[in-house]
């Protein structure tokens, strides 16, 4: 079985990112990037399938600019085999991220793509299922189980109800929810020789993909802040406060 | 402007995120269609007429769309919408799970868990885990949204006398099927309809100690959340995640037993009303948005609160 996994390039989740002054977007001048929180624990299911002797191959692909790299070179030090970078400096959609990822399917032939849920920068949680669109492919998105059987997987999905269990054929799509696996360390060792495995470039051009964005970002605002209240001294007069002042409780 | 809302409901019973949806849709035009799909489908119909503001239930009454399994159910709706200029989903985990991949279909970038709505192509989103707000405008000829349904007061479920009108069109995929759900049974509301929220974090130790906020919430009729911590832990099942990538909540009183309060936590529950945050450390950053700050021991307060309620 090949694997192909896409990672992305993001802020760090610790970093609370703010708006640039002039409401222009995000501010992310010196801000720590990072392969995306998601996009880590796909590549962790896909290196653990590989270990199983169940993925022969596991391709790792990064979308954005050429700082991307690292992400990949990160994805290698995890355990992947090679990278591919296609290159941009467009702000990337996830319907455009989805039509390069199809672009390379058809030439990796990949029996599973692995995503995150969800990126952490746009929090848009839609390019696995417009990758599956696309490809014509079953989809199994917010996967916390991975079962591989003959021509098929077995998924469990978190759903605002609990978990859901469904069977889909392959080649299939799945994004990863949080409790999927728990990522690995990268060893010194493998960090090196991660430096050694090899990245393709490409470019959404090279791929025949336009990839003009069709939203336009009019603004970026901070949210209502919120003002931090009192401290209450003890239980009674946090109860007194919530029935009389807050009167949210009777 | 006509607008295509897709309605979430479950063994008969129209979920409280389509009126909200619905709601959303009322701020783009008053043409509103409510496609209601699946088996067993004809008592969400019903409700579905019956809510206000809706003018069309379309019934797409077959099994190849239960629990709105993405292959089927994105065909249908790729189908339907090209007679609509929106089309809305809840930002449930199904309307997640189905709207984008109808919107590839139709070669349409989706916009996810809109907050506001400033005009049929503009809209607000929250981005960065909610630390920023967005307002994206779309070219795309057909607008696909998934709502975020806090954002939006629901329609009354009575009052409306919608059309109801049966679909043939089937679209079966074998792609992917059904296998079964594990759903958690409980008697106290669900989390992102409650009105009283008390979640529990990594302070309160394991799953056992979860009884004193289930004994709480049953004196306020309050739901009971947890943050990912406790989630990890195995304190409480996932369900009850609240956070950037569990659920959004907004009741009227939430209270932060054992929380820190970090950035994905506060995404999911920042926009209560009134926010109550106990926890022994005085620095935690979940004080920085508490109406109501009670520095203590969690083991202590909650036995005093549950007797003072
Ligand atoms: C991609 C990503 C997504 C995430 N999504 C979410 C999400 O959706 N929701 C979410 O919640 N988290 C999410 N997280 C995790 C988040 O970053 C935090 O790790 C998590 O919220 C911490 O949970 P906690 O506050 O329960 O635990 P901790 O941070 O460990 O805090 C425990 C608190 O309990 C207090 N405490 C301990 N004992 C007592 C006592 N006896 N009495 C009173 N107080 C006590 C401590 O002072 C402390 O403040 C996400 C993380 C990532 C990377
Ligand atoms: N620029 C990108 N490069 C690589 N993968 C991406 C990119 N954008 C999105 N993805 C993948 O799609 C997932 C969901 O992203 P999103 O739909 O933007 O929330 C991410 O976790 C990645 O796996």
């Amino acid at each position: 079985m090949k694997i192909l996994v896409a990672v992305k390039r993001v802020a760090d989740y610790n970093v609370k990112v703010r708006p640039k002054s002039d409401h222009s977007g995000p501010d992310l001048a010196n801000v720590k990037m990072a392969i995306n929180p998601f996009c880590e624990i796909a590549v962790e299911e896909a290196v653990r399938l590989k270990e199983q002797g169940i993925a022969t191959e596991v391709v790792a692909v990064s979308l954005g600019p050429q700082a991307a790299q690292e992400q990949i070179r990160t994805a290698l030090a995890l355990g992947a085999d090679r990278g591919i970078l296609v290159q941009t400096d467009v702000a990337l959609e996830p319907l455009g991220v989805a039509k390069c990822l199809k672009a390379l399917c058809d030439k990796e032939n990949p029996d599973l793509v692995l995503l995150g849920k969800q990126a952490i920068d746009g929090d848009n949680n839609q390019t696995g299922q417009m990758l599956a669109a696309l490809t014509g492919y079953a989809q199994a998105t917010f996967a916390s189980q991975i079962t591989v059987g003959e021509g098929q997987l077995e998924v469990i999905r978190e759903v605002d109800g609990g978990l859901q269990t469904i069977a889909i054929k392959l080649p299939a799509i799945v994004t990863s929810d949080l409790r999927l696996n728990e990522p690995r360390y990268a060893s010194l060792p493998n960090i090196m020789k991660a430096k050694k495995k090899p990245i393709d470039s490409t470019t959404p051009e090279e791929l025949g993909v336009d990839v003009a964005p069709r939203t336009q970002l009019l603004k970026a605002e901070l949210p209502p802040e919120r003002k931090a209240g009192i401290k209450v001294e003890d239980v009674a007069q946090l109860v007194d406060k919530l029935k009389n002042e807050a009167k949210v409780i009777s | 402007m006509s607008i295509l809302v897709i309605a979430e409901h479950v063994k008969g019973e129209l979920k409280g995120a389509t009126l909200a949806t619905i709601a959303a849709a009322q701020q783009l035009g008053d043409q509103i269609d409510v496609l209601v799909a699946g088996s067993d489908c004809a008592e969400g119909a019903d409700q579905a007429a019956k809510a206000a503001g809706v003018t069309r239930v379309l019934v797409a009454e077959n099994a190849a769309y239960d629990h709105l399994l993405a292959e089927n159910t994105a065909l249908l709706i790729a189908e339907l919408a090209k007679d609509y200029s929106h089309v809305l989903a809840p930002a449930t985990t199904n309307g997640k799970n189905v709207l984008p991949r109808a919107a590839a279909l139709l070669d349409v970038q989706a916009i996810s868990d809109v907050s506001a709505v400033i005009s049929e192509d503009t809209f607000q989103r929250p981005i960065y885990a909610g630390n920023i707000i967005a307002t994206v405008q779309t070219s795309d000829p057909i607008k696909m949204l998934t709502v975020r349904t806090t954002a939006f007061d629901p329609v009354p479920a009575e009052g409306g006398s919608a059309t109801v009108e049966k679909l043939d069109s089937v679209h079966q995929t074998d792609l992917s099927e059904y296998k079964g759900e594990e759903v958690a049974k409980s008697d106290r509301p669900e989390l992102t309809a409650a009105g009283v929220i008390i979640s529990g974090g990594r302070g309160m130790q394991n799953g056992d100690n979860f009884e004193m906020l289930y004994r709480i919430a049953d004196k306020l009729g309050a739901a009971v959340g947890a943050s990912r911590a406790a989630v990890d832990a195995g304190f409480v099942s996932n369900d009850m995640q609240v956070g950037q990538t569990g659920k959004i909540v907004a009741p009227d009183l939430y209270i932060a037993v054992g929380i820190s309060g970090a950035i994905q936590h506060l995404a999911g529950m920042k926009d209560s009303k009134v926010i109550v945050a106990i926890n022994k450390d005085p620095d935690a950053p979940i004080f920085q948005v508490a109406d109501y700050g009670l520095v203590a021991d969690l083991f202590k307060a909650l036995p005093e609160l549950e007797a003072a309620l």
